[in-house]
């Protein structure tokens, strides 16, 4: 049986389905990640698993226990790491690790192996205020915190949200680390780059799961090519380029505009010979390969247009 | 149990390094006992007083030098007609006049009754009232004198004052402030400080870990119970050294009863908690709806018996109106338990429903 398995669940607030009929299996030792916009229902999915809310209807088995059932048994093997920064931040670094230590029935020695890689780069500010810290290195702390006590399953929303680039690199190689304990990771992320670390992805979408495989399965379902148009006049570029013939999808990032097209047989040339019969001159093009995020954002323009 | 008290350790660590909180636990309920004591007083001292006296007789003047002499009053001048005192009060040189009647001296002998009356500045009536039982007292006493030798009675005004026989203020403050601060102190920084755990997402953590709800309450409230028995102590000490407040009853009940109010005091702040989800929801309830009535309701300022009949049945189910009457019994009148077990078992009740309450509404879960 895999570790976390997930039925049908499903999660209303009032008129607002969360979770809607969402299905899906994490297996022992894996390395799972979700991804979904804002809204899509992943925290609402974590805070299910990890017991803190209940769910509406569905069926869900957590390290081989009912969330609803045996929240008390389950919380001992759970490592949990919330979307907000929990920690405490009038306490130093040590005290707040020593805490959640104690909470667990621990010490920092028991278990210092498991963490020793992540708390020696932030070991040196040990008797710093954790409100102090810069958020890369809350995040360690929180990640260390989540980790003393030698969870079974980790789940982790958002760990990365408002961390520095090289930061997030960081948490992601340690995350990979911890995985060769032996211990079931479940992390969200709204960063589509990150989740190509994961052996297996889910894109969220409206509380339900609408792609599922790993990194370069997803991507390669979406394999169309996408054209960036680079503009001083996005506006007007914009309102053009929605009447170009064979269109698919116009969207803005940015300083940039992602062209697609609903087959393969456009070029650059007809481009740029469509915006200068519009009176675009500035307009530079390039060819780019899709990401998760563009194969995403494609799903979800299928989705509303049906 | 280890567990438990790492969470204890924390739970200090939280007290003691925001200054915030030092400050509201043990600089403002010294602060509010001196203000209450010496600033927000009605005690009489020194109020200037003035006469009629439309006698000129032994009697008279001799009340009159009494009145005089008596610490609380100055007799500043004599007016003769009722304009001129009307005057004096309007100029604010009197807080009173006495009248004595024609013929006063005569009267007493004849009828054994001579009148007196009190003119009082009622625009601040709790003064006035003062100043009105204190020259009762005066009066009375000089009757009494009397009455020893020959028959007269003056005036009856007031009943003379039991246990409290001059009125003095810190008497009736110190317990209020008691009351006051430890309603402030445990309700509200308790709320507070779960409430914070909620805002801040702390609470999160803790619920998905093995400690158990019992453990994460009384783990939370045993620091606010120990710093707020600190506190009973020191504003016993301060009312007994500064104001003079005794403590005729037994200290080991009066501090018995104080940790039960404190329990009480923890539970409603439990209580509030988990009715809210934010800091500030909690301290708005908190004030609004626990101190407010400790400070209104109670007894402390104003007194239950001149209530408006709604208020007064209101009043009963303000927790710090049986304590006020326990703490004031024991210290004032150095009773025993057995004189307010009334008041004791229903503080008692009302904690352990309370208690049961909060720990049935605490959430092991987010919602």
């Amino acid at each position: 049986m895999a570790e976390i398995e997930i039925y049908n669940l499903c999660k209303n607030y009032g008129d607002v389905k969360a979770l809607d009929n969402l299905c899906l299996s994490v297996e022992k030792n894996g390395f799972y990640g979700l991804i979904g916009p804002d809204g899509a229902g992943k925290t609402s999915l974590m805070r299910i698993i990890t017991s803190l809310i209940l769910p509406d209807s569905g069926e869900i088995s957590v390290g081989g226990l009912d969330p609803v059932k045996d929240y008390k048994k389950l919380r001992l093997k759970l490592g949990y790491m919330p979307g907000k920064f929990s920690l405490y931040p009038d306490l130093s670094v040590e005290e707040n690790l020593r805490f959640f230590a104690g909470v667990f029935g621990t010490t920092i020695n028991e278990n210092y192996h498991l963490i020793k890689s992540i708390y020696s780069q932030i070991e040196p500010f040990k008797n710093r205020r954790a409100g102090k810290l810069s958020g890369g290195m809350k995040q360690k702390l929180a990640l260390c915190c989540a980790l003393i006590h030698k969870p079974e399953i980790l789940i982790l929303d958002e760990p990365t949200t408002g961390v520095d680039a090289v930061s997030r690199r960081e948490f992601w190689d340690m995350l990979n680390e911890i995985r060769s304990y032996g211990i079931t990771i479940l992390v969200s992320t709204p960063y589509m780059e990150e989740a190509v670390l994961c052996d297996t992805v889910s894109l969220l979408f409206k509380g339900k799961v609408v792609e599922s495989g790993t990194p370069k399965e997803i991507t390669s379902r979406y394999s169309s090519t996408i054209y960036s148009v680079k503009t001083d006049n996005i506006p007007l570029a914009l309102k053009v380029l929605r009447n170009i013939p064979g269109l698919m999808s116009v969207n803005s990032f940015g300083q940039n505009i992602h062209l697609v097209f609903k087959d393969e047989n456009h070029s650059e040339q007809e481009i740029t010979n469509f915006l200068t019969a519009n009176n675009i001159l500035d307009a530079e093009l390039s060819r780019i390969k899709a990401g998760i995020e563009d194969s995403f954002i494609d799903y979800i323009l299928k989705e509303n247009k049906n | 149990m280890k567990r438990f008290s790492g969470f204890l350790v924390k739970e200090f660590l939280h007290i003691l390094r925001d200054r915030r909180t030092m400050l509201i636990l043990f600089l403002i309920p010294i602060f509010q006992i001196l203000i209450f004591g010496y600033v927000v007083k009605n005690e009489v001292k020194d109020a200037k007083i003035g006469i009629i006296d439309l006698s000129h007789d032994n009697v008279t003047e001799e009340i009159t030098a009494r009145l005089d002499a008596a610490v609380d009053f100055r007799v500043v001048r004599e007016y003769q007609t009722y304009e001129e005192a009307e005057a004096g009060f309007r100029a604010n040189e009197i807080k009173a006049v006495v009248v004595f009647a024609d013929n006063f001296a005569n009267d007493m002998g004849k009828y054994r009754k001579a009148d007196v009356q009190i003119l009082l500045d009622a625009s601040d009536p709790n003064l006035a009232n003062l100043i009105n039982s204190y020259i009762s007292v005066i009066l009375n006493k000089y009757s009494a004198e009397v009455n020893k030798t020959g028959n007269s009675v003056i005036v009856s005004t007031e009943p003379r004052m039991w246990f409290n026989e001059n009125l003095h203020s810190a008497y009736m403050f110190v317990p209020g402030t008691m009351a006051l601060i430890l309603m402030l102190i445990t309700a509200l920084m308790s709320s507070i400080s779960i409430a914070r755990e909620k805002e801040t997402g702390t609470m999160e953590i803790l619920l998905v870990s093995p400690l158990r709800p019992i453990q994460i309450i009384l783990g939370k409230l045993t620091p606010y119970a120990v710093l707020s028995i600190v506190n009973v102590v020191s504003i016993l000490v301060i009312g007994n050294v500064v104001f003079g407040v005794p403590v005729h009853g037994s200290w080991v009940l009066l501090l018995l009863v104080s940790f039960l109010f404190i329990l009480l005091a923890l539970s409603l702040g439990l209580l509030v908690s988990t009715l809210v989800k934010t800091q500030q929801t909690a301290m708005f309830i908190s004030i609004l709806g626990l101190m407010l009535p400790t400070m209104l309701l109670s007894g402390f300022i104003f007194p239950i018996e001149n209530m408006p009949v709604i208020l007064q049945y209101l009043s009963y189910i303000v927790p710090a109106k049986y304590f006020l009457i326990i703490i004031k019994s024991i210290m004032l009148k150095g009773l025993g338990l057995s004189y307010v077990i009334n008041e004791v078992l229903i503080l008692f009740g009302i904690t352990l429903g309370l208690i049961a309450l909060s720990v049935y509404k605490f959430k092991v879960r987010l919602e």
